[in-house]
């Protein structure tokens, strides 16, 4: 029974993640930016665009410009989360692949790595006057879900073991859609493991309709993503065109 | 007035705390209809004003993914609470640039996304009273879309663009701003945001020439509407009274007669400024800087050189090309644009700031200075904050903070730079940029300009610097008004081309 509820949480939750980031990808890509507005100085060319972007999205540069402490906090919990994602490919891969095998051990310690990340941008947010007047209540619960999620996940690596194997089977089987040919797996239980899972679930539903959409907006946000050669190339909308044919 | 008083220097780099409250008030003095008409905006706060203002807000949504992705993308992470010189100035919490953007950003939570109409008060989001209608005109107005925060937001998140898109909004339903939209519509009347006519115009620059006659016993012209002339010259029009500003107008011609350049104003077109940007209002930006384009056309001139104007040249730089085909680059299809590209002369950048044009002679050898006429300043310099962060000068990124240096360098023997946490595209704004400079907010003025007397207090005191040179005409009308309220010498603020002007030498080539 569980088995066949956390089936249905996962198609429903991966159906809202993907649908949903997937609209609103193509609300940004629709939405025309009439106006050029680079914050500068920015790259002159494409090129530089792009290694601006990575430089944002590996090193968090304007970020590190700003403050320090943030920057420490911020990085360590993007870097240690994106470790554990990729280690978590080998419950969804069969063969694993092998730089999936490489990265398990550190993988595994980079969850203990996130909670130090998460409880440092949790702090700042409660102690900090600053943050706190800005916090919302979806804030501090958006930090408690990755808490959750982090301790969970670290409870059944270090302490108390869950059947990988057969969450492998389970999530393999989900994925082959299995159920239709009757050789489904079902989902070891365990408490710690529900939560995991279920608190993984939330997660992705909310992700399209929250401020996780940081992730994709960065690369659609104009004062990042434009090149500074506004003198150079005309650049033009189609609703600021319009105007021109009006008069 | 008399109670405006400069708030105390903090011990650098401690973080204010926090003064809820602190500039709670109605805002700047709203608009009345015979202003707000004459730009197409309804005379008062309409009727059904909530249901015109989601609307507005939809259809802002719908134009500017800026605005669209600013909205969603936020996080709350606090990097630019401290960066805003109104928050360290005021301590007022509402102006730490993500609490500003969550007073629009809590309105579009609660009509444009379904966390916000489920559950508002868990995301922040709040119903449309008129208290936060009042609160916005009062908080975007605290706003001088400087856009320090957006360099240092992890996602680039700009407050300028919901500034502006704020101000579009208010303007949208009657509840505009008096200042910048009685200037505009002063533009559109007569031509600059003065209200100066043509024959005044010519007077004053008559009154130059025989200014410049008398100081120097050389026939330095000030053209104005001449046809065929190589380059048409826009200038902000506080240019050809305002004290400083005048000297630098001084220091244009004096360069331009140097090179031996055919140069020209225009009567019609006498404005370089273009406080459509900061109402965020499209058609007005595009308006105000078609009769540039006109000019041009009219004129027949080759080259658009602009004057020291920090938003005006953001306007210049980034927006011209789009809104009047100013520039290069245009398709060969685009009717519009190459009408006037192909008068343009594209060996020369279009437009081209005029330290650009002045840096450009000095490299190629056309004039020659007399440095020691400038020995009397220990000079520092103030990236104006649109230059800085808005636009660029030269072929390389950067080049807006080297080449007004690397003039005054070429002009003065003394120059200082100010804490670099400052400077460049870290740099502060006066305080009077984005539609502020009115007696109506000389107070939020004052404190805005804390964070920049700190350092310019630091150069004074340890290396005696006396002249802040600056390339912005509301920077420089910003300064004389509240530097003497920090204890400073209202003359200590100047062009960049007044010091071009002292040490520039005449008529030897």
């Amino acid at each position: 029974m569980t088995s066949i509820l956390f089936a249905i949480l996962f198609y429903f939750a991966t159906l809202m993640f993907v649908v949903g980031t997937i609209y609103r990808i193509s609300v940004y890509t629709r939405t025309p930016a009439p106006l050029k507005i680079p914050t500068t100085p920015a790259p002159i060319n494409t090129g530089g665009v792009v290694l601006r972007m990575m430089r944002e999205v590996f090193l968090f540069e304007s970020l590190f410009k700003a403050n320090l402490w943030t920057w420490a906090a911020g990085w360590l919990f993007h870097a240690s989360l994106a470790l554990v994602l990729l280690r978590h490919l080998r419950y969804f891969t069969e063969p694993v692949w092998a730089w999936v095998a490489f990265i398990q051990p550190f993988g595994t310690y980079a969850g203990i790595t996130m909670l130090f990340g998460v409880a440092a941008l949790w702090a700042r947010r409660i102690f900090v006057e600053r943050i706190r007047y800005i916090s919302t209540p979806s804030d501090h619960l958006m930090l408690a879900l990755f808490m959750v999620i982090a301790l969970s996940g670290l409870v059944m690596s270090f302490i108390e073991h869950t059947d990988v194997v057969a969450v492998k089977g389970f999530m393999l089987g989900l994925m082959n859609i299995a159920w239709l040919h009757s050789d489904s797996q079902t989902l070891p239980s365990g408490i710690v493991l529900y939560v995991h899972l279920f608190m993984v679930a939330v997660l992705m539903m909310i992700f399209p309709i929250s401020k996780l959409l940081h992730a994709p907006g960065l690369f659609f946000s104009p004062s990042r993503n434009q090149a500074d050669d506004s003198r150079e190339k005309r650049h033009t909308s189609a609703w600021g065109k319009q105007l021109e044919a009006e008069n | 007035m008399a109670d405006i008083a400069a708030p105390a220097y903090r011990v650098i780099p401690i973080i204010p705390a926090l003064k809820s409250g602190a500039m709670d008030g109605s805002g700047p003095y709203v608009a009345n209809d015979k202003i707000q008409e004459a730009l197409g905006f309804p005379g008062h706060l309409v009727e059904g004003w909530h249901d015109r203002a989601i609307a507005k807000m939809g259809e802002l949504l719908g134009k500017y993914r800026s605005l669209k992705v600013y909205m969603d993308t936020c996080v709350h992470c606090g990097a630019c609470s401290d960066k805003c010189h109104y928050f360290i100035g005021t301590q007022d919490p509402k102006n730490m640039p993500v609490a500003r953007q969550d007073l629009m950003r809590s309105i579009y939570r609660r009509y444009f996304t379904l966390p916000g109409k489920l559950f508002p008060k868990l995301v922040g989001a709040r119903d449309l009273t008129r208290e936060v209608l009042d609160e916005w005109h009062n908080y975007f107005h605290q706003c001088s879309e400087c856009r320090r925060c957006s360099v240092f937001c992890p996602y680039g998140i700009d407050t300028a663009e919901v500034t502006m898109a704020a101000r579009e909004i208010l303007d949208s339903v009657g509840y505009g701003q008096k200042y910048s939209n009685e200037i505009i519509g002063k533009v559109h009347k007569i031509g600059n945001n003065l209200g100066l006519p043509g024959p005044a115009l010519r007077d004053t620059l008559e009154g130059l020439e025989e200014d410049v006659k008398e100081d120097t016993g050389i026939d330095v012209r000030f053209p104005i509407d001449v046809k065929g002339a190589e380059v048409l010259f826009i200038t902000p029009s506080a240019d050809f009274f305002a004290e400083p500003h005048i000297d630098s107008l001084i220091g244009y011609a004096k360069v331009f007669h140097a090179t031996g350049t055919s140069w020209t104003l225009s009567s019609m077109s006498s404005e370089a400024a273009n406080f459509g940007m900061f109402i965020g209002n499209y058609e007005q930006l595009r308006k105000v800087a078609l009769r540039i384009r006109q000019a041009a056309l009219e004129l027949g001139v080759k080259r658009i050189v602009v004057g020291e104007c920090g938003h005006a040249w953001r306007v210049a730089y980034s927006f011209w090309n789009t809104l009047t085909g100013v520039g290069d680059g245009a398709d060969q299809d685009d009717k519009f644009a190459m009408m006037l590209q192909k008068q343009l002369d594209h060996r020369y950048k279009q437009p081209m700031h005029v330290c650009e044009f002045t840096w450009d002679m000095i490299e190629q050898g056309a004039l020659s200075f007399d440095k020691e006429a400038n020995d009397k300043h220990i000079i520092t310099f103030h990236d104006s904050c649109n230059v800085a962060r808005g636009s660029r000068m030269g072929g390389y990124p950067g080049g807006q903070f080297d080449i007004p240096r690397n003039i005054i360098k070429a002009v003065a023997n003394n120059f200082v730079e100010m804490d670099p946490s400052t400077t460049h595209e870290k740099t502060f704004c006066c305080g009077g940029g984005g539609g502020l400079l009115t007696d109506d907010l000389l107070d939020l003025r004052v404190k805005g300009a804390l964070p920049r007397m700190e350092v310019l207090q630091q150069v004074v005191d340890e290396q005696g610097v006396n002249f802040m040179a600056c390339i912005c005409a509301i920077c420089k009308a910003q300064f004389t008004k509240v530097m003497p309220i920090y204890g400073f010498d209202r003359r200590m603020v100047g062009g960049v081309h007044q010091l071009v002007s002292n040490a520039i030498k005449l008529g030897e080539k």
